[in-house]
């Protein structure tokens, strides 16, 4: 892994939004999660020094919160949720369909790193149970069909890029 | 005016080119106004628009960008539409019953005001309770106000807000703080999102009110990661209400000065707890703290806080503007007030919904919600969330109400309730949520952390066919002992799914020891029987068994071979007459 991350702007940029202070870290981190789709080993270290927190308190953070990753994600996250309602209304059969077709299990993501699949819990849109979030598209009212069908359209963009 | 609902469900619905085509056909005629607003009231049936014509309502449900071209050519005319109506303030409806049956006072403005115009809610009697507070009223009367109207937090603990207030007030300390709740990580609950998304200022409003009652000069809200729409919102009206000088130095004119930021979640339940929230907003993981340390004494940065959820924060300003009496005369004695509940599930009508305290289960699912999907046989209802409990159709008469849900082994919790069915199984239902709790357990403490574990896999067992004779003996004392010794709510209240599935559907357990699932949902715990009598031969459950054993010819009855049957539960669900049901594997 290079320290490209580190001496890319993006990083440099984030940081300058914050000032130097340690309850911004979460703040800090989420915004370099959005960046890169992960955290870079090396921006642990950078954050660190910006901040004046311990790196093992950074590496905690970045353990702790789900939405922060060491490893990178995919360019599109699929979230399905497991929400009580999306899972009474039949979400662990999309999730399956979903995980067969991409050839990975939930948490894992595509080895030409286009999509994560994803579980979470309850994206708060109920009432269109079973639903699942790409990105920040929210799409509702699914069946194993319907998901795939959603999925295979963004690969087909994806691969016309 | 024409509204259209564009929170994150109208969103999700489809509502942005029903929005694109209304506002491309009326723009420039300036005799109707297309609004964008929050959470209308009526969520199955997005995406939603209303026409205000003459000071009559008139929602339009499950509108295509199609229809919605012909709502606008009919303006234009000065008509309206006859077809897709589910609301009519002059006329029957369909659906006349599920708005009007409710009471929204804190979602008054959702579905009204654009959220993104804080011109609409000064327009409805925004920040006068605010201006009221800080220009006439003292403090101490501000906190007695609150204790008087009996507002209990709206969060899940149903902690008596004034008292809260009062306690941070009389604390020693020079800085302190408030902070808004918006974690909402129950799975199931959406009514703070459809708050925060539908009418971002009155949490606001609520929060300069509670600050100036405690004595804060800084307010957090803490937005959970997964509601980017609620912290853009949100963030537009601190902005405007900045500009409007509601927030800032010297906010109508006194020596009060206040301000608010909004803080991002990243994904972790635990930090809906209070403390773990304010560990969070330090820059901390979300690891919670003892519960007789006090926030109100010793909160974030160990200054005196109020964290309130800000379902209670948007009652503040109502309660200040018509008074405790008023308050009071709705809802039950120890539950005065409302309640939004996302109603969700095995329902026909499934959304939110505002209602006064003490309305009946029976009449929320029922007559509210429509009753049960397909109409099949309501089995439980889950309140409160993966904190609550599954209470049975003998208790549907129970009034909803902080103290007759925990005395009945439940909570009302933020105001999740799922709806089940005969299809659902219970002692899956605890599985999910203990998979959910294990998952979100911060793992400080020894109780939570293995304990949650050890269920987990006994409950795993159970419906993995693995199930032993004393396993909810054992469910039971391990639950009881987590209650009692686990550091924070997460841990104590997850004993609640278990011991109420335990406690009102125990022959299911004593099934599962057996290795049986008498809902057709864990796998391989049952095979599917038709029941000859009612079998019409339409081959739907043949065309999707994935093993193939399911035989019968066209019109004729139709039979399941037990022992090709894997018990995989998709033709239960298939057949259109309700023919098939889960039998017991070695069911002679």
């Amino acid at each position: 892994m290079t320290s490209r991350a580190t001496e890319a702007p993006e990083t440099e940029e984030i940081l300058r939004r914050y000032p130097p202070d340690p309850r911004h870290l979460l703040s800090i981190l989420l915004d370099i999660q959005a960046e890169h789709r992960y955290l870079p080993r090396e921006t642990l270290k950078t954050v660190s020094d910006y901040l004046r927190v311990p790196e093992a308190q950074v590496y905690a953070m970045a353990t702790f919160y789900k939405v922060l990753s060491l490893k990178p994600k995919g360019r599109s996250s699929i979230k399905v949720c497991m929400g009580t309602a999306c899972h009474l209304r039949g979400n662990v059969e999309v999730l399956r369909a979903l995980g067969e077709h991409l050839g990975i299990s939930p948490g894992e993501t595509t080895s030409d790193r286009a999509f994560t699949l994803e579980v979470v819990y309850c994206l708060g849109c109920c009432s269109l149970a079973p639903a699942m979030m790409i990105d920040e598209a929210v799409y509702g009212r699914l069946t194993p069909k319907k998901a795939i069908s959603i999925v295979e359209e963004l690969q087909g963009k994806v691969m016309a890029k | 005016m024409v509204r259209i609902g564009m929170a994150s469900c109208g969103i999700a619905s489809g509502a942005v080119p029903v929005y694109e085509e209304l506002r491309s056909i009326l723009a420039g005629e300036s005799s109707v106004e297309v609004k964008r607003v929050g959470c209308v009231g009526l969520c199955f049936r997005e995406p939603l628009v209303e026409v205000d014509m003459d000071g009559v309502r008139t929602i339009y449900g499950d509108v295509t960008p199609e229809f919605a071209a012909q709502i606008a050519r009919s303006l234009l005319k000065g008509e309206l539409p006859e077809s897709h109506i589910v609301y009519s303030d002059k006329a029957e409806a369909p659906e006349n019953a599920v708005l009007d049956g409710q009471m929204r006072v804190v979602l008054k403005n959702s579905g009204i005001i654009d959220p993104e115009d804080m011109g609409d809610y000064v327009a409805r009697g925004g920040y006068k309770a605010a201006k009221r507070a800080i220009s006439e009223m003292q403090p101490e009367k501000i906190i007695e106000t609150i204790e008087e109207s009996g507002l209990r937090g709206r969060g899940g603990g149903g902690f008596p807000t004034g008292r809260k207030w009062r306690a941070c007030r009389e604390a020693e300390g020079d800085i302190k703080y408030v902070i808004a709740n918006g974690d909402e990580g129950d799975p199931g609950a959406f009514m703070d999102r459809s708050l925060m998304e539908g009418d971002p200022h009155s949490v606001v409003e609520g929060m300069i009110i509670g600050a100036y009652a405690v004595g804060a000069g800084r307010g957090f809200i803490y937005v959970r990661n997964e509601y980017p729409l609620a912290v853009k919102r949100l963030s537009k009206a601190i902005e405007d209400a900045r500009r409007a000088g509601f927030l800032g130095r010297r906010i109508f004119g006194s020596g009060f000065s206040f301000d608010i930021e909004i803080c991002r979640g990243g994904g972790a339940f635990v930090c809906g707890e209070s403390s773990a929230l304010m560990r969070s907003i330090e820059g901390l993981p979300g690891v919670p703290r003892v519960k007789y340390i006090h926030a109100t004494e010793k909160g974030l940065w160990d200054s005196p806080t109020v964290l309130n959820n800000v379902e209670t924060w948007a009652n503040v300003p109502t309660i200040i503007e018509k008074g405790p009496e008023w308050f009071r005369s709705i809802g039950t004695e120890g539950s005065p007030g409302t309640k939004v509940f996302s109603l969700v599930g095995k329902v026909k009508k499934s959304g939110l919904i505002e209602v006064p305290m003490g309305m009946t289960l029976k009449s929320v699912i029922f007559s509210l919600g429509g009753g049960i999907l397909k109409d099949r046989t309501f089995k439980a209802v889950q309140t409160g969330g993966p904190s609550g409990g599954c209470l049975p159709a003998s208790l549907l008469d129970l009034p909803v109400d902080f103290d007759t849900l925990s005395s009945a082994g439940s909570m009302m919790g933020s105001g999740g309730m799922i709806v089940m069915d005969e299809r659902t199984c219970m002692v899956d239902v605890a599985r999910y949520f203990i998979d959910f709790l294990s998952d979100e357990s911060c793992g400080k403490c020894v109780p939570c952390r293995e304990g949650l574990r050890a269920i987990q896999k006994v409950l795993h067992d159970l419906t993995g066919g693995r199930g032993r004779k004393g396993d909810d003996e054992l469910l039971k004392d391990m639950a009881e002992r987590l209650a009692e010794t686990a550091l924070c709510g997460l841990g104590k209240t997850a004993a609640n799914p278990v011991l109420s599935t335990l406690r009102y559907f125990p022959e299911e357990y004593a099934e599962h020891e057996d290795g049986y699932c008498r809902a057709g949902v864990c796998r391989g715990l049952f095979v599917a029987s038709i029941d000859e009598g009612l079998c019409v031969g339409c081959g739907s459950c043949k065309a999707l068994c994935p093993a193939g054993a399911i035989s019968g010819r066209q019109k004729e009855v139709h039979r399941i071979k037990a022992s090709a049957c894997i018990g995989c539960g998709s033709c239960l669900d298939a057949c259109p007459v309700g023919a098939i049901s889960a039998a017991r594997r070695d069911a002679p």
